[in-house]
C-alpha cells in the first residue's frame, strides 16, 4: 500500500479542528486562545485541500488561499486588540476581561 | 300622505332651539317651540280627513333599516283608528301644554333648553305611536324614557331632581329588558317584528309562545307605565316642573303601555294567561296606589298616585277585553289628569312654589279660574255623570265584572277612594282659611286658556267623543252588558267619596288628624308609601352595588384583570432577570454556548438528511 | 512510501498540536504551532497543492506566527496561571468536545471512499499558473475585496496599536 486513503487526512483535519476547540474552552492566557483559533483554520485549510484533490478542482486551493488571506488580517487585528487590552488592563486572563458581566 | 312630518317639525324644532336657543329672545324661542308642535297637530287633523275612513290601516314605508336573515325590519309608519286616537291626544294635549308652558317656566332659568326637551319628546312619543312594527316603536319608547330622564331632571343643580331622573331611567329599563325579550322571542318564534305580519301569525303560534311574549311586553309596560312592582318612579317623577308632569307623566308617556298592550291584542286575545295577568296587575296597582294617595300632602304627589292608579284602571280594561275602553279612559284620564297637573302648577306658580297641601286653603277667592277649572277635573275624575270620567270608568268597571266580579268590586272601592282622595285635595287647597304665608294670585291669561280649554274636554269630551265607537271596528267585540244597578253603584261610590271628603276636611277639620292619631300605626305605614321604596333599596339596589364594588371592581377588575395583565408584564421581568444570568462576562462560557449551539444544529442537520435520505449511506 | 511520510507528519502535527493546548508558557505554544503548520506544509505537498504548502510555510509560519512571537515577547506574557474557573465550561466543556469528535467522525464514515487515495503526483493542479489562472478569472472579486480587507486591518491595526496623541 504506497498510496493514503482519503479518510484518513480528514480524521486528522478532525482531530486537529476539536483540539483547537479544546484550547479555545480551556486555555485563560488570551494569545493562547488566539493560537488555538489559527491551528483551527489550519484544520480547515487541510480538509479544503482534501477536497480539491478528490475533485481534482482548483478551487480548494483557492479557498484555503483565501482563508489565510483572512487568518492573517484578523491576527493582526486580534493582536493589536490583545496589545490595547494589555495596555489598559495589565492582564492577559480571559476570565478577567468581564466587564460585560451583568 | 307624508307621515314623516308630524314627528319631524317637532325633532325640527329641537334641533333649533337645542342648538341656536340660547342665543334667541324668549318669543322666537316659542315660536319654533310652539309652532313645530302646532303645526304637526295641524298635519295631524290634515292626515286624518285625507285619510278618511280608515277601514284598513294605513302604511308609509321610508327605507329598510335592518336586512339580516329572515329579519327584515323597514322604517315605517303606519296609521289606523288606534293610531288617530293617540296622535289626536299626542298632539292636542302637547300643544295645549306647550302653550301653557309659556306662562309657567317664564322665571325658570334654562328656558330654551326646556322647550327643546319638550320637542325632543315629542318627537319620539310620536315616533312611538306612528310605528308599524315592534322595533321602531322600541325607538320612540327608549326616545321618551330619554326624554323623561332630561325633563325629571331639569333642574340639575338639585340632587333630589337628578336621582329621581336616575331612579325613573334606570327603573323603566328594567322593564324595557322585558320589552327587548320580547322581540328577541318574538323574531324567533313569529320570524318578523311588522304589526301586519306578526298579528297575521299569532292565531297560529302556540299559546306557551304567545305567553311568554305577552308577558314579557308586560314587564315592559309595567316599567313605562308605573304599574306594581316597578311604580315607584313615577312619585319620584314629581321633582321635574309640572307641565313635564302633566305631559309626560300623565297624558303620553306612561300611556305609552297601554297604547302598546292594546296594540297586540291579537297576541293578547289568543293568550288568556296573558291577559289575566295584566287585568290583576292593574286593579291590584289601581288599588295600592289609591290608598297610598290617601294619605299624601305633597299636591303633586296626590296626583302621582292618582295617576298610577288610573292607569291601572287602564290596564284592568285591557286586561278585561274591553280594549277600546281602556283607550277611552287612557283619552279622558289625559284631559282631566293633565288639568289637574296644570292647575296645581298654576296653584304652585300662585304660591310662589308651596307645595304642601297643609300650607294652602282659601284659594277659591285668590285664584278662582284655577278653581273653577280643576273643578271640572275633580268631578270628571270621581266619575260622576255625565262628565267625560264616568263614561270611561264604567264602561272598564262592567267589563271587569263581566271577567270577574271581584275585580268589579275591588275597582269600585278604588273608584270611591279616587273620589275621597282628589277631593280632599281640592278642599284642603281651595276651601277654608289660608294656612300659608305668601302673597296669592292668580296666574296670566296663557296659563288659564289651556285649563279652560282642558276642562271643556273633560266636562263634555264623554259624550262629544265616543271611543269605542270610532274603535269597534278595530277591536274584537265584547259582548256589553248595560247593567244598570252595576252603573249606579259605582256613582254612589264616588258620590260617597266626594261626601266623606266634604264631611272630613270642610264640615269638620279636626276629624282628619284625629283619625289619623287614631290609626296611629297603619297612617304610618300608608303615609310612607309602604316602605316600598325602602324595601327596593335593602333588597335590589344595596346588593347589587355591594356586589359590584366587591365581587366585579375589587375582584375581577382589579384583581383578575389588572392582575393578569400586570401579571404578564411581572413574569416578563422575572423570565428577564432570570435570562440576564446568562450574561456573566466571561468570554468562555460564551464560547462553550457558541460549541453547543453547533453541535446541536449538526445534529439537527444530520437528522433531517437521515430522515429526508432514509439513513442509507 | 507516501503512506510513510504522511504518517511521520500526521503524527507530528497531532502532537505539537496537543503540546499547542497543553503547555503553559505561551511561547511554547507558539513554537508548537510552528511545528503544526511546518508539518501541514509537509501534507500539502502530498496533497499536491504547492502553491499552497509555499504560502503556509511563507506566510503563515513565517509571517503570522514570527508575529504571534512579536507579541508574546513585546508582552512579556509568563507562564499561565490557575485562576478563575467558568462553570459553563467545566459542565459543557468535555461532553461538548466528545460529541463534536463523534460527529466529525460520523461525517467521516458517511464520505468514506474506498476507491480515492492519496500519492504524490496524483494532482496536479494546484500549480501556481492553476491558481493564478483560477485567482484573477473565477475569483477575482474576492481577490480584490481580500485586498481592501488587508487595508481595513492595517488601519485597524495601526489605530489600535498606537499610543494617546497628548
Amino acid at each position: 500500500m504506497t498510496e493514503v486513503p482519503i479518510s484518513w487526512f480528514l480524521t486528522l483535519s478532525a482531530v486537529l479542528f476539536v483540539l483547537g476547540v479544546a484550547g479555545f474552552l480551556f486555555r485563560r492566557n488570551i494569545i493562547t486562545v488566539f493560537m488555538s483559533i489559527e491551528l483551527m483554520l489550519n484544520a480547515v485549510n487541510l480538509t479544503f485541500i482534501t477536497f480539491s484533490y478528490q475533485l481534482k478542482r482548483v478551487n480548494g486551493h483557492l479557498f484555503a488561499f483565501f482563508v489565510m488571506v483572512v487568518a492573517a488580517a484578523e491576527a493582526a487585528v486580534g493582536l493589536a486588540i490583545i496589545l490595547t487590552i494589555f495596555k489598559n488592563r495589565g492582564t492577559l486572563n480571559i476570565d478577567d476581561v468581564d466587564s460585560m458581566k451583568n | 300622505m307624508q307621515l314623516w312630518l308630524i314627528p319631524i317639525l317637532p325633532l325640527a324644532g329641537f334641533l333649533i332651539n337645542g342648538l341656536f336657543g340660547r342665543r334667541f329672545s324668549k318669543g322666537l324661542i316659542n315660536a319654533v317651540a310652539i309652532g313645530s308642535v302646532v303645526l304637526s297637530f295641524a298635519w295631524v287633523l290634515k292626515t286624518i280627513f285625507g285619510l278618511g275612513e280608515l277601514s284598513a290601516p294605513y302604511t308609509e314605508h321610508y327605507f329598510t333599516w335592518i336586512q339580516s336573515g329572515i329579519v327584515n325590519i323597514g322604517c315605517d309608519f303606519a296609521v289606523d283608528r288606534l293610531t288617530v286616537v293617540m296622535l289626536l291626544v299626542v298632539t292636542g294635549i302637547g300643544s295645549l301644554i306647550h302653550i301653557y308652558s309659556i306662562g309657567y317656566m317664564a322665571h325658570e332659568g334654562g328656558y330654551y333648553r326646556f322647550f327643546a326637551f319638550l320637542n325632543l319628546f315629542m318627537f319620539f312619543m310620536l315616533v312611538l305611536v306612528l310605528a308599524a312594527n315592534y322595533l321602531v316603536l322600541f325607538v320612540g319608547w327608549e326616545g321618551v324614557g330619554l326624554c323623561s330622564y332630561l325633563l325629571i331632571g331639569f333642574y340639575f343643580d338639585k340632587k333630589f331632581a337628578t336621582d329621581a331622573g336616575n331612579k325613573a331611567f334606570i327603573v323603566n329599563r328594567i322593564g324595557d329588558f322585558g320589552f327587548s325579550l320580547a322581540i328577541f322571542y318574538m323574531v324567533k318564534n313569529l320570524g318578523s317584528l311588522d304589526f301586519a305580519t306578526v298579528f297575521q301569525r299569532a292565531p297560529g303560534a302556540s299559546e306557551a309562545v304567545l305567553t311568554t311574549i305577552g308577558l314579557l311586553l308586560l314587564l315592559g309596560a309595567c316599567g313605562k307605565s308605573a304599574q306594581l312592582p316597578l311604580y315607584v318612579w313615577l312619585p319620584d317623577a314629581m321633582a321635574g316642573p309640572t307641565p313635564v308632569s302633566a305631559l309626560i307623566h300623565a297624558a303620553t308617556m306612561v300611556t305609552a303601555g297601554v297604547y302598546m298592550t292594546a296594540r297586540s291584542w291579537p297576541i293578547y286575545t289568543h293568550a288568556p294567561a296573558a291577559m289575566d295577568t295584566i287585568a290583576i296587575v292593574g286593579i291590584a296597582t289601581a288599588f295600592f296606589a289609591a290608598t297610598i294617595g290617601l294619605a299624601q300632602n305633597d299636591i303633586k304627589k296626590v296626583f302621582a298616585y292618582s295617576t298610577v292608579s288610573q292607569l291601572g284602571y287602564m290596564f284592568v280594561g285591557v286586561g278585561c277585553g274591553a280594549f277600546s275602553a281602556g283607550i277611552w279612559h287612557l283619552v279622558t284620564h289625559a284631559f282631566f289628569k293633565a288639568l289637574l297637573f296644570l292647575g296645581s302648577g298654576s296653584v304652585i306658580h300662585a304660591l310662589a312654589g308651596e307645595q304642601d297641601l297643609r300650607h294652602m286653603g282659601g284659594l277659591r277667592k285668590k285664584t278662582p279660574w284655577t278653581f273653577l277649572t280643576m273643578m271640572c277635573a275633580a268631578v270628571a275624575i270621581a266619575g260622576i255623570p255625565p262628565f267625560s270620567g264616568f263614561y270611561s270608568k264604567d264602561a272598564i268597571l262592567l267589563a271587569a265584572h263581566q271577567h270577574a266580579p271581584w275585580m268589579y268590586w275591588l275597582g269600585v272601592v278604588t273608584a270611591g277612594m279616587t273620589a275621597f282622595y282628589v277631593f280632599r285635595a281640592m278642599f284642603l287647597a281651595f276651601f277654608g282659611d289660608y294656612r300659608g304665608h305668601e302673597h296669592a294670585h292668580e296666574s296670566p291669561p296663557v296659563m288659564i286658556a289651556p285649563l279652560a280649554i282642558l276642562a271643556l274636554l273633560s266636562l263634555v269630551g264623554g259624550f262629544l267623543f265616543n271611543v269605542p265607537h270610532f274603535l269597534a271596528a278595530l277591536f274584537p267585540a265584547l259582548a256589553e252588558s248595560e247593567d244598570v244597578s252595576l252603573m249606579a253603584i259605582s256613582v254612589a261610590a264616588g258620590l260617597a267619596g266626594v261626601a266623606l271628603a266634604w264631611l272630613m276636611y270642610v264640615a269638620r277639620p279636626g276629624m282628619a288628624d284625629s283619625l289619623a292619631a287614631g290609626l296611629r300605626g297603619l297612617y304610618t305605614w300608608v303615609y310612607n308609601k309602604y316602605y316600598v321604596d325602602e324595601l327596593y333599596d335593602a333588597a335590589v339596589v344595596k346588593p347589587v352595588v355591594n356586589g359590584s364594588r366587591v365581587v366585579l371592581w375589587k375582584g375581577v377588575d382589579a384583581g383578575l384583570i389588572d392582575g393578569s395583565v400586570n401579571g404578564v408584564g411581572a413574569r416578563a421581568r422575572n423570565l428577564g432577570s432570570v435570562l440576564r444570568l446568562m450574561q456573566s462576562g466571561s468570554i468562555r462560557s460564551y464560547a462553550t454556548w457558541v460549541l453547543f449551539g453547533s453541535v446541536v444544529l449538526i445534529v439537527a442537520m444530520v437528522a433531517v438528511e437521515i430522515s429526508l435520505v432514509g439513513g442509507a449511506r | 512510501m507516501d503512506v510513510i511520510l504522511f504518517l511521520v507528519f500526521a503524527i507530528i502535527a497531532v502532537v505539537c498540536a496537543i503540546n499547542v493546548v497543553v503547555q503553559t508558557h505561551p511561547i511554547s505554544s507558539a513554537i508548537s504551532l510552528i511545528g503544526v503548520m511546518g508539518s501541514l506544509a509537509v501534507l500539502y505537498l502530498l496533497l499536491g497543492a504547492e502553491f499552497i504548502a509555499a504560502a503556509q510555510v511563507i506566510v503563515y509560519a513565517g509571517a503570522i506566527m514570527v508575529l504571534f512571537v512579536f507579541v508574546i515577547m513585546l508582552l512579556n506574557a509568563g507562564a499561565e496561571t490557575r485562576k478563575g474557573r467558568s462553570f459553563m465550561v467545566q459542565l459543557l466543556g468535555v461532553p461538548l468536545l466528545i460529541g463534536l469528535l463523534g460527529l466529525l467522525a460520523y461525517f467521516v464514515q458517511r464520505l468514506y471512499l474506498p476507491g480515492v487515495t492519496v500519492h504524490f503526483g496524483g494532482f496536479r493542479g494546484g500549480t501556481p499558473l492553476d491558481i493564478g489562472r483560477a485567482l484573477f478569472t473565477t475569483y477575482l472579486l474576492p481577490f480584490e475585496v481580500t485586498s481592501i480587507l488587508i487595508l481595513i486591518a492595517i488601519l485597524g491595526a495601526i489605530v489600535l496599536a498606537r499610543k494617546e496623541m497628548d
